[in-house]
């Protein structure tokens, strides 16, 4: 019942390999996993492979199927043609050990450096009162399942070593945005720590992490560019630049950026939307308003939006396919600077109090 | 013998497993001041716990405030046929809630109730909603959870030492070959880093068990390739003791098809959803499996089984929801009545039961599971299911309050799947979860009380070392044995097909043999290539304690003259009250697994009172009903 398939496998360590062919029986239904253990079972039991649950939970057997970072458990045979060869790589952005296990250990070391989830300081276990809507932001991040292809893919780091002690990388920037989203974080200075000490600004929204992540987390929508965003509110926003040369310095209140956690407040999103209402509005706009303090945007912050992919449910972007060398603008490639007038949406902070 | 370089380490407490229990254990080591290291066979956070689905049972109350730890403690002992210690799950039922709420000061985001607390859902043998759950991955929270509470206390000890490492350290992709004794007394443990192929050792006082289970033993499991049953040979071969060794969860409802996912449980949440069983003529039959000792708890119609969704109070439960060895053995008399489907399962349908939108918000990864695993579409068309080796309820005897091991061993301690005794013959779903943290958390903290006692660190002896070292490298510099994947396929041959579901004496006399003629080639294994990240040497080491925890249940499936939970005998089909006061326990003669008869301790008064009589009647023996009954009237 099985066919017999082409594989070609990197085999070798630190010093050195390359590519060997293998031809493999193949059945109906496998993944390339089963293709590796029936490898090792018969011809290669050497063959080294890092695997666990074997259901796409917890991100072990992370490697390169024809160039593009998958996890083997989830990359079924039926999607190759019968007369395709399939390549199998170790992840390219890591050291490797042998074959196709690398050196993950960078991430355990970005992983450390990441402040952890501070408790709120008088609220007892057992006690902590959260909204279901308010607790689903974070809950997005904290499906990551540590396959770490987002940081294999990362063209930041992908052929950049010089970078890596000064870029966490987009598994870090969730977890960033998620204890940042968390309703009960008592750290108020998630996204400026992102900033100064993570590399977040490194980043430039190619998206090639959100595509890869076995997941479906909106890495760079739902938590790259929330975070981006907020920090940009205040450092290098066009807008408040904008604002800044039209109005006298001093005359624009600063945005306060950081969510203000009143103190004490325990049923956080439950009694106003004020902790961490900002990419979306889905909360209390009143508070909204009241947090942002004057600058008064009269803009609907965009939703996060699921990106645009094609028929085949991918980003029809890759790091190899992509038309120009340059990373895209963060802003968009439809957006011009300096902005014209019309489209400013900065408002005067008294504009909405009656007029005498 | 050439010279071999050895890493050594001094710790006070060291953790073996990484998974919910261990990093509990560890947590609460490292918070009593002790010096502790915790050894993961595969890297850290990807331990067997994220597989677990359906959430961690407590009874907080937050979704019906009726339910209590009485509650929950009776539905464990019922669920476990009234084999479990008591007094396990007394603790258990009683400090699950602590726990869970813990785990909210570490940075967990359960699912909410509308009220803002942790929401709990319905499952297979709870009588209220009780398990608090993050959509279908609890166990990826409970995992992730605590292992960024370990960070965050090595970011205290950066700030105060100036070391991330200083008072915890994880060892990843460390396998420990072997305990090392000084006299009666615990004086370190031997592995080697799978990376490299280095040996390490580590000097320590105590050492706390949490690897899990055995289901690699098995040709059709939901386990990983951890699960090798190392704790179990670990602690026989330092004269600890295992009991329950006979009781095997088989999940009723694993994937039978298509093969990539062959194996991967379907949550009970499934059921509790709405989901029901039918076979290939389409009857939903569990209804024809109700045993006597549910009747009253479960629906006789579809209508009020239906009905029950919504307004369970008024209703009984669906038999779907049954614990889970009745629904395994109904699947598999359905599959053998020639009712089953081409895969040899039956159908869990919830496609024609909710709507494709509920499906995915209600059971998101697993949608996105099998969709993307396998290219079933669970919104769309039925699952075929059938049992899967899930858990192994025996485990390493240990004192119900301390998880120190009994037999002539000190300083070990086990806590998790690995430990025995809490779910008696069967668990209930939900209940593991909750086990890893109040018996992790109880294990690490005797631990390190344990060191504090002692006078004198135990000394590692150097021929112990050389002999571990010896053994660990045999497979190597052998190159007559046979492929250790080969030996693993025939040992799962021989467990799946022998000591599987539903036994038999004659097979399983048949296994012994087997398992025998097993040894025998195990002994002589070998493996080709070198040290550095070889996983067909890996495999070879780890057989001998596939082989024997395997023995272990054999032997003790075979004097098991009853069917109890995870243990049904066809020739002995009916549950016998006098078996019911026996744990058999297993520990290792030389190199013999021995088995003996220890029976199991009294429940306490108040406890027992909290069963009705005509409930215990179906467990007890008359002796046991008598004194009951003058208890009773002692209190009237």
């Amino acid at each position: 019942m099985g066919t017999k398939r082409q594989f070609r496998i990197w085999r070798g360590d630190e010093t050195g390999g390359d590519l060997q062919d293998y031809t493999v029986e193949v059945n109906e239904g496998e993944v390339v996993l089963d293709v590796i253990h029936r490898l090792q079972a018969t011809e290669v039991p050497d063959l080294a492979c890092r695997w666990n649950c074997k259901a796409g939970k917890c991100g072990s057997c992370s490697m390169e199927i024809n160039g593009k970072p998958r996890l083997g458990c989830m990359t079924r045979m039926s999607t190759f043609e019968e007369a395709e060869t399939v390549t199998v790589t170790p992840l390219r952005t890591f050291p490797v050990i042998r074959d196709l296990v690398t050196d993950v250990s960078f991430n355990y070391e970005k992983a450390r450096e990441t402040p952890a989830f501070a408790p709120p300081a008088d609220v007892a276990p057992g006690d902590y009162r959260m909204q279901q809507v308010d607790v689903e932001r974070s809950q997005e991040f904290r499906k990551c399942i540590e396959c770490f292809l987002c940081q294999n893919v990362c063209h930041v780091i992908r052929d950049h070593d010089e970078n890596k002690p000064a870029f966490s990388g987009p598994r870090f920037f969730i977890r960033a945005a998620e204890l940042d989203m968390h309703p009960l974080d008592a750290r108020t200075d998630r996204k400026e720590y992102a900033q100064s000490e993570m590399g977040l600004g490194f980043c430039n929204i190619t998206k090639c992490c959100t595509e890869v992540c076995p997941e479906h987390i909106k890495i760079t929508d739902n938590g790259i560019i929330p975070m981006k965003e907020r920090v940009v509110d205040r450092r290098y926003d066009p807008l408040v630049w904008l604002g800044n040369k039209i109005f006298r310095r001093g005359q624009v209140p600063q945005t306060s950026v950081t969510s203000g956690h009143s103190s004490g407040a325990v049923t956080a999103g439950a009694a106003h939307g004020g902790v961490h209402s900002h990419a979306g509005g889905s909360h209390d706009s009143g508070a909204e308003r009241q947090a942002q303090q004057g600058v008064n945007w009269h803009r609907e912050v965009p939703h996060p939006t699921a990106p645009a992919v094609d028929s085949t449910g991918k980003l029809p972007l890759t790091e190899l396919t992509f038309d120009r060398a340059a990373a895209p603008s963060p802003f968009g490639d439809d957006v011009e600077f300096p902005l014209p007038a019309e489209h400013l949406n900065f408002a005067h902070p008294q504009q909405d109090e009656p007029k005498h | 013998m050439t010279e071999t370089r050895i890493e050594r380490h001094h710790y006070d407490v060291v953790v073996i497993g990484a998974g919910g229990a261990g990093l509990r254990a560890a947590i609460e080591a490292r918070l009593a001041g002790k010096k502790t290291a915790i050894i993961s066979k595969s890297l850290f956070g990807k331990a067997h716990t994220v597989m677990a689905e359906g959430g961690a049972a407590a009874a907080m109350g937050n979704v019906n405030s009726r339910d209590n730890w009485q509650v929950h403690f009776r539905d464990t002992m019922r669920g476990g046929k009234f084999l479990n210690n008591f007094r396990m799950a007394e603790l258990h039922a009683k400090e699950s809630p602590q726990r869970i709420w813990e785990l909210e000061t570490y940075g967990a985001l359960f699912d909410r109730t509308k009220d803002g607390k942790i929401s709990q859902r319905n499952f297979g043998g709870h009588e209220y909603p009780r398990l608090a759950h993050v959509g279908d991955r609890t166990g990826l929270e409970l995992i992730r959870t605590l292992q960024q509470k370990i960070v965050s206390l090595q970011q205290e000890d950066k700030r105060e030492f100036g070391s991330y490492d200083a008072r915890i350290r994880v060892f990843s992709e460390t396998t420990i070959t072997e305990l090392l004794l000084d006299g009666d007394r615990v004086a370190g443990a031997f592995g080697y880093y799978r990376e490299s192929g280095e040996f390490i050792l580590f000097e320590a006082p105590a050492v706390v068990l949490a690897t899990g289970g055995v289901g690699r033993s098995y040709k059709v499991t939901s386990n990983s390739w951890e699960y090798t049953g190392d704790g179990h040979a670990l602690a026989l071969r330092a004269g600890a003791t295992l009991i329950n060794m006979e009781f095997l969860q088989f999940h009723p409802t694993g994937m039978v098809w298509p093969p990539s996912v062959k194996g991967i449980l379907v949550t009970e949440s499934v059921r509790g959803d709405g989901g029901v069983l039918k076979n290939s003529d389409g009857k939903r039959f569990m209804f024809d499996y109700v045993p006597d000792v549910f009747r009253k708890q479960y629906a006789e119609t579809e209508e009020e089984a239906d009905r029950w969704y919504t307004d369970p109070d008024n209703n009984r439960r669906p038999p779907e929801l049954l614990p889970r060895d009745e629904v395994a053995r109904a699947i598999n008399s359905e599959v053998k009545a020639g009712r089953g489907t081409p895969a040899g399962g039956v159908y869990l349908d919830i496609a024609s039961r909710k709507s494709a939108e509920e499906i995915q918000r209600r059971l998101p990864s697993m949608y996105h599971q099998f969709k993307e695993l396998a290219d079933v579409d669970i919104t769309k068309e039925p699952m075929e299911v059938g049992p899967t080796c899930h858990y192994v309820m025996g485990g390493v005897e240990v004192d119900p309050d301390s998880g120190a091991a009994a037999g002539s061993v000190r300083g070990l301690f086990a806590a998790g799947e690995v430990s025995g005794g809490m779910h008696g013959s069967n668990r209930l779903g939900g209940n593991s979860l909750s086990d890893l943290l109040v018996f992790g958390k109880r294990a690490g903290g005797h631990a390190a009380t344990y060191t504090d006692q002692l006078g004198a660190r135990p000394a590692v002896s150097v021929a112990a070392v050389e002999a571990a070292v010896e053994t660990a490298l045999a497979p190597l510099q052998r190159d007559t044995g046979e492929s250790p994947y080969q030996l693993q396929q025939d040992l799962q041959a021989v467990m799946g097909d022998l000591v599987g579901i539903i036994r038999r004496e004659g097979e399983l006399a048949d296994a012994l043999g087997r398992l025998a003629e097993l040894r025998e080639r195990v002994a002589k294994v070998s493996a080709v290539g070198g040290r550095r990240y070889n996983p067909g040497w890996h495999l070879a080491l780890d057989l001998r304690n596939m082989l024997v925890v395997s023995e272990c249940t054999a032997k003790a499936a075979l004097e098991r003259q009853e069917s109890r939970g995870g243990h049904t005998r066809e020739d002995y089909p009916a549950m016998d009250p006098k078996w019911r006061q026996v744990n058999l326990v297993c520990a290792l003669d030389g190199d013999t697994v021995r088995l003996t008869h220890k029976p199991l301790p009294a429940m306490r008064p108040e406890l027992i009172g909290l069963f009705d009589r005509a409930e215990l009647a179906k467990y007890l023996t008359d002796e046991e009903l008598a004194e009951f009954d003058a208890l009773t009237e002692q209190e009237r």
